[in-house]
């Protein structure tokens, strides 16, 4: 893909975000956060290219657990971030009738 | 313009659908009735990401010479069971710190998962600047100078919200004083230090030393640092939503580096999110993004403005008058504030709002938008306690309703209550949009003690009123007394 589609993507992603954020209630701004986080670490995919790389000279194997060590973190975030916000959102409960 | 990864058209295609289900997972925040639903997209659109990665990567980017992909399914078992075991490693410590968290300490939370997000963007750019060849951005080992703008660029963010993070983190978690830590020429220092950033990538198109990259490392590190500790405690909400902002920005700069929709989406929406929410913050203290960031406001120590204003004649109420008063009120407005969250006395003001419901009262919450430490952060405490959410109110859908409301119990809030900032030109919160808590019959104010004031270090004319009673007591303590009164 080349620089412009990407960058076309990029922007228009960033218009959808605008809309899309705005539309989400004030009374779910903290699970908002929370979720962002978890998707945020969608940077979990150059972790495993780097992790899953076969080495090429000394920058290889260090680069291969530079990789190893995103993979975890990514992976804390994104199962913590994804719970935290399952367990906040169950809490959100109408009137009992 | 270079080639990009190798990957094909189908495993772009997974990555689109992956950053469709994240624009989802957030449209399904719009109410709580559809949020568990977008909850469950982002995460069947980041395990989309995750397996296509794996799928893509691990067999036919072993690129081994002589080894060919159409030969078998080669598969390299110790790679696979390398990044199983770091993906599990992350997956206990994540499910633990989430099912164990209490919902008071969500913004430190918060925060430490945004310096995790910060640490994985440097790894990444790390890693793709030593073993570029696997990351298909450069060519016998010479880096694509646009890459090289992106990884720097990458790097940068991932670092300023690594070390930023971990302050706000440190403020938050009360290891660190909320005072702001005020370096002298702070200023000069921080425009120098993001000036030698910037600089030190623009070289680096030229040249691919390893001491540019890193030294941009560095000094990422050292300004995300500079930057927040200035900050005061009552400003962590607009920095935890900036650093939110931040790390989706980061993920934006690697999705460069890599091509990759999915990533290049989820930064914009993630990267326009914080944007977003740091400018609700702001507004609703009234304070422009720039002063947040320029630092020094709202310490542990308060004004010598409010010191002097405690001789005034004030009433003080007891639980038994507080429940005599809230028992004949058609409506009652509860506020709360940090300071409720701080007693813990969600649980206890809920069963005090059913009690009172029992009597026939009609009862609502007021939310200020920087009531909590984060933004939403009182709605997620309330919702803890088995507060309906439709009995929950923002400030603008419910301040016209004060004057026509019998009763207004303000519990562990203050400034956000304070008509100084409508009236008072010389107000440090002047301007502040707040809750007319005033213009009720009666007003409630639950406080420990008259000498406290607020973050804003300003007394409240609200004290002082002829329809107000304090009721002076740790927050979960009087709440719980006044519910024993309403038996």
């Amino acid at each position: 893909m080349d620089f412009i589609s990407i960058l076309s993507i990029f922007v228009m992603a960033c218009f959808v975000g605008y809309y899309v954020v705005w539309s989400v209630t004030p009374a779910l701004h903290t699970p908002l956060m929370a979720v962002t986080n978890a998707i945020s670490s969608v940077i979990i995919v150059g972790a495993l290219i780097a992790a899953a790389a076969v080495g090429l000279g000394s920058g290889g194997a260090t680069s291969k657990w530079l990789g190893l060590l995103a993979v975890v973190l990514a992976s804390v975030n994104i199962f913590g971030g994804f719970a935290v916000t399952a367990r906040m959102l169950a809490m959100y409960k109408k009137k009992a009738r | 313009m270079h080639e990009g990864l190798p990957v094909n058209s189908w495993a772009a295609f997974a990555y689109l659908i992956a950053g469709a289900c994240f624009i989802l997972a957030l449209r399904g925040l719009s109410s709580p009735a559809s949020s568990q639903r977008g909850n469950r997209l982002g995460i069947v659109g980041m395990a989309i990401a995750v397996v296509t990665t794996l799928v893509t990567h691990v067999p036919p980017m072993q690129a081994v010479p002589g080894l060919d992909f159409a030969g078998g399914f080669n598969v390299d078992a110790v790679t696979v069971i390398e990044i199983l075991v770091a993906i599990a490693i992350g997956a206990a410590i994540g499910l633990t710190t989430a099912r164990k968290i209490a919902m008071t300490d969500m913004p430190q939370l918060v925060a430490a998962f945004h310096s995790l997000v910060g640490m994985a963007a440097v790894l990444v750019a790390g890693a793709a600047f030593l073993n570029p060849g696997a990351f298909g951005i450069a060519a016998d080992g010479v880096i694509f100078a646009q890459s090289r703008i992106e990884m720097g660029l990458g790097v940068a963010i991932g670092a300023i919200t690594f070390s930023g993070s971990v302050i706000a983190f440190l403020k938050l978690n009360g290891n660190m004083g909320g005072k702001p830590i005020m370096l002298p020429g702070r200023h000069v220092i921080n425009l120098g230090v993001l000036a030698g950033i910037l600089g030190l990538i623009a070289w680096f198109t030229q040249d691919q030393s390893p001491w540019i990259f890193w030294t941009v490392t560095g000094l990422s590190f050292a300004i995300g640092f500079l930057l927040i500790i200035p900050i005061g405690g009552a400003d962590m909400p607009v920095v935890v939503s900036m650093l939110n902002s931040y790390s989706g920005w980061a993920a934006a700069a690697m999705g460069f580096t890599l091509h990759n929709t999915a990533m290049i989406i989820t930064g914009a929406l993630v990267g326009s999110s914080g944007a977003i929410l740091s400018y609700i913050m702001c507004r609703a203290m009234n304070r422009s993004f720039i002063s947040v960031i320029a630092g020094g406001f709202g310490g542990d120590t308060a004004g010598g403005a409010a010191a002097a204003a405690t001789d005034r004649p004030w009433k003080r109420g007891s639980a038994e008058d507080a429940a005599f008063l809230m028992q004949q009120a058609e409506q009652v407005i509860i506020v709360p504030g940090y300071g409720m969250a701080v007693a813990q006395a969600q649980h206890v003001l809920r069963e005090m709002g059913d009690k009172l419901k029992e009597h026939g009262v009609r009862v609502k919450y007021a939310i200020h938008p920087v009531a909590g430490r984060m933004p939403g952060h009182m709605n997620v405490l309330l919702a803890e306690a088995n507060v309906p959410y439709d009995e929950v109110f923002e400030l603008e859908d419910i301040n016209s309703e004060f004057a026509q409301t019998d009763v207004a119990f303000v519990i562990g809030a203050n400034d956000v209550t304070n008509p100084a900032a409508k009236t008072d030109k010389s107000s440090p919160i002047y301007g502040m949009p707040v809750l007319d808590v005033e213009k009720a019959k009666t007003v409630l104010f639950v406080k420990r003690s008259m000498g406290g004031v607020g973050y804003a270090g300003v007394d409240n004319d609200v004290f002082y009123m002829d329809n107000t009673m304090m009721l002076l007591a740790d927050a979960k303590k009087m709440v719980e007394e006044i519910v024993k009164s309403l038996d």
